[in-house]
């Protein structure tokens, strides 16, 4: 009998999210209320953790609860410490979320808020969540071994050291485009700027009071910075108030990039006790938070969606970035949906710390779930807004001109409408000069969040101060990625340049020095010529970075299959290999639109020759002054164009050294074994 | 449970949820299995847990 209510209850949840979703796509010229797509979501994520995630914790990895962990055998107190499972996966989900799902669905609102929706949800289910497991599970049944590890023992090492050099890469490419959104949502922004400036001695203050004053009270510290952000929030609406001080916090596109280059070098050779690691607890603490308040205000104000299901742009036309809505969804939104960053993670601390086994699906499919609501609250923000407000913050000058009347006309041009006295009354509202052509997402992110909390918690006058509070909690954990990246790039290179030349691997200080610049100047390169760019910067490297990390997400899904039919267990293969053929096919048909598009908007390689034409003839647009500038933008669309071929080039290697690998397993060359540490060995605790 | 001990307690959840290294369970493994073994300093511990967290990928997403 029970067993009959739970199938029904079941078969209840699956039809109300069909409905749901029906109603999502059929909805033509009235407005549909958040709370369909927030249903489409949940009844989904209920449906595929219930059903798809058993099958792969009992037909594949066959998890049992009986079976000794790393953490439970090789427990040492330090790496492997068997840990409760809501714990861990607290722990892992606030690893793997960071401004990725935040940013991705809120530009991808240009399609309409259908395409974003269906592909975070689907994604998730069939790719994101099941990579993430499969990696988690793989990892734990090999005492925590990493990617990297991973690939080179199970494929072999061409692969290994492809995913080596891609992880690089994709690292220069994430902390370039992270650093573009922090300058664009703070330039010309002095209340922006003075809070995330402070942010910096407030994690100072917790390190020393951490170290000397009361050492490990990190709960004490940490209540202290969190009291400090919210002064330094006011302190940044001070200044903003003030004529003189307000001037001198006032700075361009370029002068941050420069600021925001300097910090992170200098971040990244300091101590990590001193800077990095009380930052890392305080941004814990907000991202949890904000979450949290984030689903609570989105379920109480339950905002209408302004935004059409699809709009004109999926033809790819959009003023945001260039390109269909195939494959451009399903580049733009990587984190939400497929992140193939979080296999790092999930072959990183997480799996020392499982304590059975069973815990992986709840931590691997569940996190990912997770991290996927996150990314529809994300898009419910961006599409609660109208869509000229959205397109007036998000489309560059380029498209929009400079005056809220042009960008009015730009956006009526668009079929959508624009009360030229709405961009100023909501700019002064939350306290900016201006929200126009504010590119990256973080702007529109935060003009969303603050409409939903402060008509969720009522009054307008408290907008100012969400609004602020948003591009906080963005930058906060924007600014620690950039320094962490940038150590664990500076190590990376270390390690591989020491094959080259032996003095760089060591840990003295020039090495260290020389290695922190090397790696800051790759990704401040990108940055700088991100902010220059009259397109926005955004829409070229918004679609390197979603690549690269599908990318990432095609080598975890190789390893995964690898390990999948080594275990015998090829029949269910096409587990891992549905989503890893998606994801081969959308990141192959972006990269080739990115190189040999003939849409200057689009192609790099047309822009480039677009410009040498323009250089050819002495008639430059008026966007570019100089000879020299068009110069250096060809260059730049060279080098984009030659980033993009490489990760191609990537997922090309590593695919075909994976199916020689399947091939000569299943057909019986090589003996189909398992390198997994086999069940029957004896749990001894201790190392 | 009091209150001070319920408070303690979920204390302790939200340190390990943020990733604080645990020294106290360090030093009872120690104490546990190790016996004749001293245990790193307090101070070295938290060196090396640091270092360990952030000198690689795959304590950080994007």
């Amino acid at each position: 009998m029970s067993k009959l209510i739970r199938a029904g209850f079941f078969a209840v949840i699956a039809i109300l999210g069909a409905g749901a979703f029906a109603r999502l796509a059929w909805s033509r010229g009235e407005t549909v209320s958040a709370a369909w797509l927030l249903v489409a979501a949940v009844c989904s994520y209920a449906i595929a953790y219930r059903f798809y995630s058993k099958l792969i914790a009992s037909k594949i990895f066959a998890l049992d609860a009986k079976r000794p962990t790393p953490a439970v055998r090789l427990d040492d107190g330090r790496d492997f410490v068997p840990t409760n499972k809501w714990i861990v996966f607290g722990h892992h989900f606030a690893a793997i979320a960071g401004p990725g799902p935040l940013v991705g669905p809120t530009l991808a609102a240009q399609f309409g808020f259908l395409p974003g929706v269906i592909w975070i949800v689907v994604g998730v289910a069939l790719g994101g969540a099941v990579q993430d497991f499969v990696i988690l599970a793989a990892s734990t049944r090999r005492n925590g071994k990493s990617l990297g590890q991973m690939a080179r023992e199970e494929i072999g090492p061409v692969a290994g050291m492809t995913a080596l050099v891609a992880v690089l890469g994709i690292m220069i490419v994430l902390l370039a485009v992270l650093a573009l959104v922090v300058v664009n949502a703070l330039k010309s922004s002095p209340w922006g700027t003075v809070t995330i400036g402070l942010t910096i001695p407030i994690a100072m203050l917790m390190g020393v009071y951490l170290r000397w004053i009361r050492p490990g009270r990190v709960l004490e510290a940490s209540l202290m910075g969190l009291v400090l952000l919210v002064v330094a929030l006011y302190a940044g609406r001070a200044v903003s108030e003030s004529a003189s001080l307000a001037t001198s916090f006032t700075l361009g596109g370029t002068t941050l990039a420069i600021i925001v280059m300097g910090y992170s070098f200098a971040a990244s050779v300091m101590p990590v006790w001193l800077l990095l690691a009380p930052r890392d607890y305080l941004s814990a603490f907000v991202k949890l938070g904000v979450v949290i308040a984030l689903a609570i205000g989105i379920l109480i104000a339950l905002p209408p969606l302004q935004m059409p299901a699809l709009t004109q742009f999926t033809d790819g036309t959009g003023p945001v970035f260039a390109g269909k809505v195939f494959p451009f969804a399903f580049i733009t939104i990587a984190c939400g949906a497929v992140s193939g960053f979080h296999a790092l993670i999930s072959s990183g601390t997480t799996p020392k710390l499982l304590e059975r086994e069973t815990d992986a699906r709840m931590i691997g499919y569940g996190g990912m779930i997770m991290e996927s609501f996150v990314a529809v609250m994300a898009l419910i923000a961006a599409c609660a807004l109208t869509p000229g407000v959205y397109f007036a913050i998000n489309a560059p000058a380029s498209a929009i001109g400079t005056t809220a009347a042009s960008a009015a006309e730009a956006v009526r041009h668009w079929g959508f409408t624009l009360d030229p006295s709405e961009m100023q009354r909501l700019a002064s509202l939350v306290g900016e000069h201006t929200l126009l052509s504010r590119v990256g997402g973080a702007p529109s992110l935060a003009v969303g969040m603050a409409t939903v909390f402060a008509s969720a918690l009522g009054g307008g006058t408290a907008m100012a101060i969400w609004y602020h509070f948003a591009i906080m909690f963005e930058a906060l954990f924007i600014l620690t990625t950039l320094d962490a990246g940038t150590r664990v790039g500076r190590f990376m290179l270390q390690d591989l340049g020491r094959h080259v030349w032996e003095p760089i691997g060591r840990v003295s200080y020039p090495a260290v020095v020389i290695s922190s610049a090397l790696i800051v100047a790759m990704w401040g390169y990108f940055l700088y010529q991100g902010v220059l760019d009259p397109l926005g910067g955004i829409n070229s490297l918004w679609p390197l970075f979603g690549i690269s990390n599908q990318l990432l997400a095609a080598v975890a899904l190789c390893v995964g299959t690898t390990v999948i039919i080594k275990m015998g267990k090829a029949r269910y293969a096409w587990v891992t290999i549905t989503p890893l053929a998606w994801l081969t096919i959308v990141t192959m048909a972006a990269g080739w639109d990115k190189l040999f598009s003939p849409d200057p908007r689009l192609g790099f390689l047309s822009h480039a020759h677009g410009i040498q034409g323009a250089i050819a003839t002495g008639a430059l647009p008026a966007a570019i002054k100089s000879v020299a500038d068009a110069r250096r933008m060809v260059y730049n669309d060279y080098l984009d164009a030659g980033v993009a071929a490489f990760f191609m080039i990537s997922v090309v290697v590593i695919l075909g050294d994976s199916m020689r690998e399947w091939m000569s397993v299943v057909r019986g060359h090589k003996p189909m074994v398992s390198s997994e540490v086999p069940f029957d060995v004896v749990a001894v605790a201790g190392d | 449970m009091s209150a001070t001990e319920l408070l303690r307690a979920a204390a302790a959840v939200v340190r390990r949820v943020i990733g604080v290294p645990d020294y106290d369970r360090y030093a009872a493994h120690m104490r546990l299995h190790h016996p004749g073994v001293p245990p790193i300093p307090r101070d070295e511990f938290m060196r090396q847990r640091l270092a360990e967290r952030y000198n690689k990928p795959g304590s950080r997403c994007c």
